[in-house]
């Protein structure tokens, strides 16, 4: 028998930066691809422009600070980043919009704090919510999922419009969110969440809310058209990313659990006026959100303990801000306000050293 | 003898009441939606400054150590009354514009800031300079803060200048550029956070290139006296 013999260092980092990211972008494939299915072209013509511009700006803020740039840009974190914004914006968003908030992303959230591993908010929700914030018109017209719609934009169509403000038809964006609705002749069809807030507004119940056209069509009845497709397909995604464990389960289960508990609490007590826990799951980006944005290894907490409340104080927020605040979704808001306590979690969550500090139980059984 | 140059220099850079104190930041952000905004904001700040400060160092040997705070906090009142009542009276429309904040320059941290620390130990004179020149720092910032937030935000530039200085302003607006879908961030508050935070890094930007030059400056001089030595 021979004995293989080595030196140390004998257990090696599994993978690195870039193989980690590298997965997760994988793993967002079936998402866009059913994003594009039932939303058009435009969401893989944001990617490739988010994607480049997120490359352009990391390399030019690099050779600002004199890092070296081959190495970090193929860390693939700056393609990361500009993929998830791609798939938060409405597929039509005017190209300047992206690249603006893409430049908040990865110039101010991520350069100006330190670079990948000292940034304290996740980069794509600050890009995301600067637009959101600065735009708040154009960041709510989603078109409307391609079968429901009455005209359904081209490849073409969709550059003409990203890049012109118009289609190569002369349409703009608000005229091809028009649907054949039978009530009237065309209403224009928001999201789901926006739906339903409009909806529990102008006084109708929410299960009334469901036979709109938009729920009526989808996977099943709370899930809005094309909505819950895209959802599911990330759900797949994320368990695959827990799977090859380069994500824990922790933040992810403890977000979704908690989601799911307080909608229940809130439906129970007036289902009219509260959504279902399902339809706060599948609508909106609370999947994308668990699996791709929550558990960004920097900004998230990061001992076991502390990710369970990270997560589930995330979940909270989301129902809290869908429920009760003035914008339809919340992942961006409720992700930056828990990457604000992070520290504190972390702090109060530290694992016992072995050896140190006997539990009071210990002490008791002594 | 007081060093009139010195004061200058930390007025308005060295010890920029806005920028390296960081004292005023409430108007400061809130106000600074627009260039002329900023301006007048900024010339109401210096005028309660030059006055108070003035105030203050004519009464700073009659006044208790003890209850000088409160004393100071009065005169500071007392100018911003007037200069409340001067807006009202002629710039009616800013007046409007700034609402709550010209009350609030009683509750500006640069002006009790220069009472306490230089117009309570110091003669009028030089007083009424520091007031001058700390308030035109202040300014300063008040007025590029603004400009750059009118800029991104709407597009123009010196938007509203016939609130300030009358009917002849009134096509002084420049229109940079027009756009359906105004940059709101900075126009809201985070914008103004955001761009008083470049402005700090961009200030300790160019004092870290100065005192780089003078470092290599005094580097040469030294090793020429060591040849010389030697």
């Amino acid at each position: 028998m021979k004995l293989t013999l080595s030196s140390s260092p004998h257990q090696r980092v599994k993978r690195d930066t870039g193989q980690v990211m590298r997965l997760v972008i994988y793993a967002m494939l079936p998402g866009i691809i059913a994003q594009s299915v039932f939303f058009g072209w435009g969401t893989l013509i944001q990617a490739f422009l988010a994607v480049a511009s997120a490359l352009v700006f990391e390399g030019i803020i690099l050779w600002l600070r004199k890092r070296p740039i081959e190495r970090t840009l193929t860390d693939y974190s700056a393609i990361l980043t500009g993929l998830l914004i791609a798939i938060s914006i409405p597929p039509t968003l005017p190209w300047w919009m992206t690249i603006t908030g893409v430049f908040f992303a990865i110039a101010v959230a991520k350069q100006v704090y330190g670079g990948l591993g000292f940034n304290i908010f996740n980069p794509a929700m600050i890009g995301y919510v600067v637009l959101l914030i600065s735009f708040p018109a154009a960041m709510s017209l989603w078109l409307p999922p391609q079968h429901l719609a009455s005209l359904t934009p081209s490849f073409l169509d969709s550059a003409a419009l990203i890049f012109t403000d118009f289609s190569t038809t002369g349409y703009d964006v608000t005229q091809l969110r028009t649907v054949a609705d039978g009530v009237a002749d065309g209403v224009t069809m928001a999201t789901p969440l926006d739906t339903l807030k409009t909806d529990l507004t102008l006084g109708i119940t929410y299960s009334e809310s469901l036979l709109r056209p938009i729920f009526s069509t989808g996977l099943f009845q709370s899930a809005g058209a094309g909505w819950g497709w895209v959802s599911l397909s990330y759900l797949l995604g994320g368990l695959w990313l827990v799977r090859l464990k380069v994500i824990s389960w922790h933040i992810p289960g403890s977000m979704l659990a908690s989601v799911a508990v307080f909608s229940l609490l809130l439906y129970m007590i007036d289902a009219d006026h509260y959504a279902s826990p399902l339809f706060h799951l599948i609508n909106g980006a609370v999947m994308v959100g668990a699996f791709f944005i929550a558990t960004d290894p920097v900004s998230a907490s990061t001992t076991q303990k502390g990710r369970i409340i990270y997560g589930a104080a995330i979940g909270f927020w989301v129902v809290i801000i869908r429920v009760f605040g003035g914008y339809p979704d919340a992942i961006a808001f409720a992700v930056i306000i828990m990457n604000m306590v992070v520290p504190l979690i972390d702090y109060y969550t530290r694992p016992r050293t072995y050896g140190h500090q006997v539990t009071k139980k210990a002490r008791r059984s002594e | 003898m007081t060093d009139y140059r010195d004061l200058t220099l930390q007025g308005i850079w060295k010890n920029n009441p806005a920028l390296v104190q960081l004292l005023g930041l409430c108007p400061l952000l809130a106000v600074t939606a627009t260039f002329i905004n900023g301006l007048g904001l900024g010339i109401a700040t210096t005028m309660v400054l030059i006055g108070s400060n003035v105030t203050v160092s004519l009464v700073r040997n009659i006044v208790r150590n003890e209850i000088r705070i409160p004393v100071f906090v009065m005169i500071i009142a007392a100018f911003v009354t007037i200069v409340q009542l001067l807006m009202n009276a002629f710039t009616y429309e800013l007046y409007l514009a700034l609402g709550i904040f010209i009350p609030l320059i009683v509750t500006n941290c640069a002006i009790i800031g220069r009472a306490e620390a230089f117009a309570s130990k110091n003669s009028p004179a030089a007083s009424a300079y520091d007031g001058l020149v700390m308030g035109l720092g202040f300014t300063f910032v008040l007025v590029v803060l603004g400009g750059m937030r009118e800029i991104l935000g709407a597009g123009t530039l010196f938007a509203g200048a016939d609130r300030l200085f009358g009917n002849i302003a009134s096509n002084w607006t420049l229109t940079l550029f027009e756009t359906d879908s105004p940059f709101l961030l900075a126009i809201l508050p985070p914008g103004a956070f955001l761009g008083m935070g470049l402005l700090i890094a961009f200030k300790n930007m160019i004092d870290a290139r100065i005192a780089a030059r003078e470092t290599t400056v005094k580097e040469k001089a030294t090793r020429v006296r060591v040849t010389a030595d030697a």
